[in-house]
């Protein structure tokens, strides 16, 4: 489905995604936004995941929930001195966004979330019911 | 304000100083040749760089580092970057399973040639939102100077 909004956005000036699809336009570099890196690890009582998000402060960090659907989106904000020029940019998008789907045995209702130093950390338990149990294998 | 830093210019190839060959890679092409010390596109950490009329900025986008373990230093007008990232997944627990490994672990460097002008006595660093940004200062007889006509 196209996104009328995003085609029209000015450069500079925040373009949000209704429909969370990535759409490239090159040349316009401020409606692009960049998959973060992450690690993601399991233990018996929930999930962790870190995401790389440098440059995103805690006023400019979007963790969202909706259904079964994690979000987390942020935009860079650094300060620039007047006047510059950009002469090299190996960065190039100026906000990161990523998408997952969480199962039914997390309970999504508890997540945490830390950032720090432009690491977004969040901690995802299970559900009480869900956490893991010993079965005894009867013998008879 | 973002624009400049994220815009990559049209007329980047009319500013060959010494600063954009150490960067460069091969995005002219083939048979352009790369800079001595220009690493493979996506290396950690990656890292922008603009100019006032005053100063050369860089912008080192590397989350999550201490910044007493970031090394900084200007010898001989090469512009050096290094630090290291910890594994943040516990290893060797048997019972944490491991889904997703992108974030770039370990030591790195990067190195960039400042452009001659560059006023290596006048370097500042500064670690923020995991961006660190170094200002570097340029000589005064090569900021912009208005000269009185007679």
């Amino acid at each position: 489905m196209p996104n009328t909004d995003l085609a029209k956005s000015n450069r500079g000036q925040s373009a949000f995604t209704e429909s969370g699809t990535e759409r490239k336009e090159p040349g316009n570099s401020s409606s692009r936004a960049a998959t973060p890196a992450v690690d993601i690890f399991e233990d018996a009582d929930g999930l962790t995941l870190l995401a790389d998000m440098p440059g995103v402060s805690r006023e400019n960090l979007d963790v969202r929930l909706d259904g079964d659907t994690l979000a987390i989106e942020g935009n860079v904000s650094i300060a620039t001195p007047d006047g510059m020029r950009a002469l090299w940019a190996e960065v190039n998008a100026p906000r990161f966004r990523r998408k997952f789907t969480l199962s039914r045995e997390l309970d999504a209702g508890r997540i945490e979330a830390n950032l720090k130093d432009g690491v977004l950390s969040l901690r995802i338990p299970k559900q009480a019911h869900a956490q893991p149990r010993r079965i005894d294998v009867q013998v008879g | 304000m973002l624009d400049h830093l994220f815009y990559r210019p049209d007329e980047l190839f009319d500013h060959l100083t010494g600063l954009h060959q150490a960067l460069s890679r091969s995005l002219a092409g083939e048979g352009t040749p790369n800079a001595i010390r220009s690493v493979a596109a996506g290396s950690f950490p990656g890292i922008n760089v603009g100019r006032t009329a005053k100063t050369v900025e860089v912008y080192a986008f590397a989350p999550g580092l201490d910044a007493k373990s970031v090394d900084v230093t200007v010898e001989r007008g090469v512009l050096r970057i290094s630090g290291e990232r910890r594994a943040a997944a516990p290893s060797g627990d048997a019972k944490v399973q491991t889904y997703a490994v992108e974030r770039p672990m370990g030591r790195f460097t990067r190195a960039l040639s400042l452009p001659d002008d560059a006023d290596t006595s006048k370097v500042e660093a500064r670690y923020r939102d995991g961006v660190l940004q170094v200002s570097i200062g340029l000589q005064e007889g090569s900021q912009p100077q208005r000269i009185t006509v007679q």
